[in-house]
């Protein structure tokens, strides 16, 4: 069944559906876990046919698996892509998304404001490879029209940046790539596809860290890029990886040979077959199952991250708030127009008293779990200052959003009053505590 | 007809109807595009006829390549072109002459009139797409290497 709607299926039956008809030889409903590392061939003649990627099937999991194929196309369906490429982690679907057009000696730029560990892997480890980050401060969207040179290649931003409720003027963004024939990468962890579709704004990848809201419960590791199919790898010879004749694959085209699905066959034909960031078929279930209520999960983390994000600015022991759904927020506008579902569950709060008053909140807290993840079910906190960011300088780590007395907090799905209680107990008696 | 969005119902009926396909501009390169879809579309039991002056009489997979559509000495249900778009509307005159009942124009080869002209002699056209991807999306394949295919179903697909 198609629709005759031109849009498609609506946002919530992709979740549940997309790529996962029954299994053809057993009836099953569910999507199998296909625990296998590879695939019989019919003869010599199929097995040629598949390593010349002439037809479609599988050799070996390290490039496709069936379990993790379903999972590519559902999140390509719901980012509104062309395919997807799934990888073992966040962080290895942003080596992926770079990887085929990246050379030493190459560029790109990124705004400055993004998860952490995306900074930390553009700033030391891509430079072992000779891919070279240019941060910009993405509140102007000039800037990086201003860092833009010969040797740039992409850009690179979150949609809803980790961890300060700071978002991304994607369609300015975009713009400035367009006028300079680079891809536009966002990354859409914090939003997910139900709050944000990056594509709608001009952007031509997106990479996902699925460990957070896409497989939503905590259990699973994962990553993904996914391709719009709507650049156009061959207007600018800055692309040759895309273009020109594959010495791995015999002189292979990619980009003449697949047209918009070069990207994506690429990424596993030599992105996964090569590098080896496989995601394993048991996480890709496990993200499959998250995926199917990824609409349900988020209106309940927006609207109890709404409600305790007004609940803390009011809180006498909290000196701000830094949350997109507050009219307090300098990126309260823009939360309008590129989040008008939800501004996301994850955002961070300073407490009065620094940094003794942060590590003491999260020390007393009975409900939220302290540790270093977001999107989950569960409500989270992390005091940035002496856990993540504690190697960096004071300046720093104001510099990073996470200066002494700020309080990261991804609200979960539990009762909202509970969630409350539960700040409010820890925030009153770390004050007790430290008077 | 309306060539810019076709209906998966229209691509399948094409695809199950056509039998015998003669691929203009078929290379005998393993590693051209036109290669990679003749001998997918061989694999899924149609017989492939591939039509390249340059290579006429050279076999290709098992098939006589012909110079020219009117030198195939069999029926043929569809035509698909492989070539530039500026070559698609003498193709496509060619096609309605030797009696073809489908135009197929590749990934980026679009003739308006071409098609028009198809059409009022009673053919079927697509344009601006490939079959091979076509019939692996319809059927169930094109999903295996992460792609969109933009279907859902609850039956279970026979094989
Ligand atoms: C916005 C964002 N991008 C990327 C990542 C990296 O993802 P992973 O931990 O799955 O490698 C994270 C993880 O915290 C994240 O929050």
């Amino acid at each position: 069944m198609t629709t005759d709607r031109p849009t498609g299926f609506g946002f919530e039956t992709r979740s549940v559906h997309a790529g996962a008809s029954p299994d053809p030889t057993t009836g099953a409903r569910n999507t199998p876990i296909f625990q296998t590392t590879s695939y019989v061939f019919n003869d010599v003649d199929h097995a040629a046919s598949l390593f010349n990627l002439q037809t479609f099937g599988y050799i070996y999991s390290r490039l496709t698996n069936p379990t993790t194929a379903v999972l590519e196309e559902r999140l390509a369906a719901l980012e509104g892509g062309r395919g997807a490429t799934c990888a073992a982690s966040g962080h290895a679907a942003q080596i992926l998304a770079f990887f085929p057009f990246m050379e030493p000696g190459d560029g790109f730029l990124s705004s400055r404001k993004l998860y952490g560990g995306s900074i930390t892997q553009f700033n030391h480890t891509f430079k072992k490879f000779g891919w070279n980050v240019t941060f910009v401060d993405s509140d102007d969207p000039e800037n990086f029209r201003k860092a833009m040179t010969p040797k740039v290649k992409a850009i690179f931003c979150e949609s809803l940046a980790n961890p300060g409720g700071v978002i991304t003027d994607l369609e300015a963004v975009a713009k400035i790539a367009h006028e300079h024939k680079v891809p536009l990468i966002v990354d859409n962890t914090m939003a997910s596809p139900y709050l944000c579709r990056p594509f709608e704004w001009g952007a031509a990848l997106i990479v996902h860290s699925t460990t957070k809201f896409l497989s939503g419960h905590g259990t699973s590791m994962g990553g993904a890029v996914i391709d719009s199919g709507a650049f156009d790898w061959a207007q600018s010879p800055k692309f040759a990886g895309l273009t020109e004749p594959s010495p791995a694959y015999h002189g292979l085209r990619f980009h003449e040979t697949f047209g918009d699905m070069a990207f994506t066959v690429h990424g596993h034909a030599i992105g996964l077959r090569d590098l080896g960031p496989t995601m394993a078929p048991m996480n890709a279930f496990l993200t499959l199952t998250g995926i199917e209520t990824l609409a349900l999960r988020m209106e309940r983390h927006c609207a109890n991250a709404q409600v305790v994000a007004e609940w803390l600015e009011k809180h006498p022991d909290v000196s701000w708030v830094s949350y997109a759904g507050l009219p307090s927020s300098p990126y309260h506008v823009l939360a309008k127009k590129y989040l008008p579902r939800g501004k996301g569950s994850v955002f961070t709060f300073g407490v009065k008293g620094g940094y003794e008053m942060g590590v003491k909140v999260v020390e007393t807290v009975e409900l939220f779990s302290h540790l270093a993840n977001i999107g989950d079910t569960r409500s989270l906190i992390i005091h940035p200052a002496s856990t993540t960011h504690r190697q960096l300088t004071d300046e720093q780590r104001t510099a990073a959003g996470a200066g002494p007395d700020v309080v990261r907090v991804s609200i979960g799905i539990e009762t909202v009053d509970d969630i409350i209680a539960d700040l409010d107990q820890a925030l009153r008696s770390a004050t007790r505590r430290n008077a | 007809m309306n060539h810019d969005r076709y209906d998966d119902a229209y691509l399948r009926s094409i695809l199950d109807q056509a039998k015998t396909i003669a691929m203009v501009g078929a290379s005998t390169s393993w590693n051209r595009p036109s290669y990679f879809a003749f001998k997918y579309l061989k694999g899924k039991g149609y017989r492939m006829i591939g039509v390249n002056p340059g290579a006429a009489g050279e076999a290709l997979l098992g098939e006589t390549v012909y110079a020219s559509l009117k030198d195939i000495p069999v029926p043929v249900d569809m035509v698909d072109i492989f070539r530039k778009s500026e070559a698609a509307g003498a193709i496509t005159d060619e096609a309605i002459a030797i009696g073809a009942t489908i135009v197929w124009m590749q990934i980026g080869v679009r003739d308006d009139d071409a098609a028009a002209r198809a059409e009022a002699a009673g053919l079927k056209v697509v344009m601006n797409r490939c079959p091979k991807i076509e019939y692996g999306r319809l059927h169930g394949e094109l999903g295996w290497g992460g792609f969109n295919s933009g279907i859902i179903s609850s039956r279970r697909r026979r094989i």
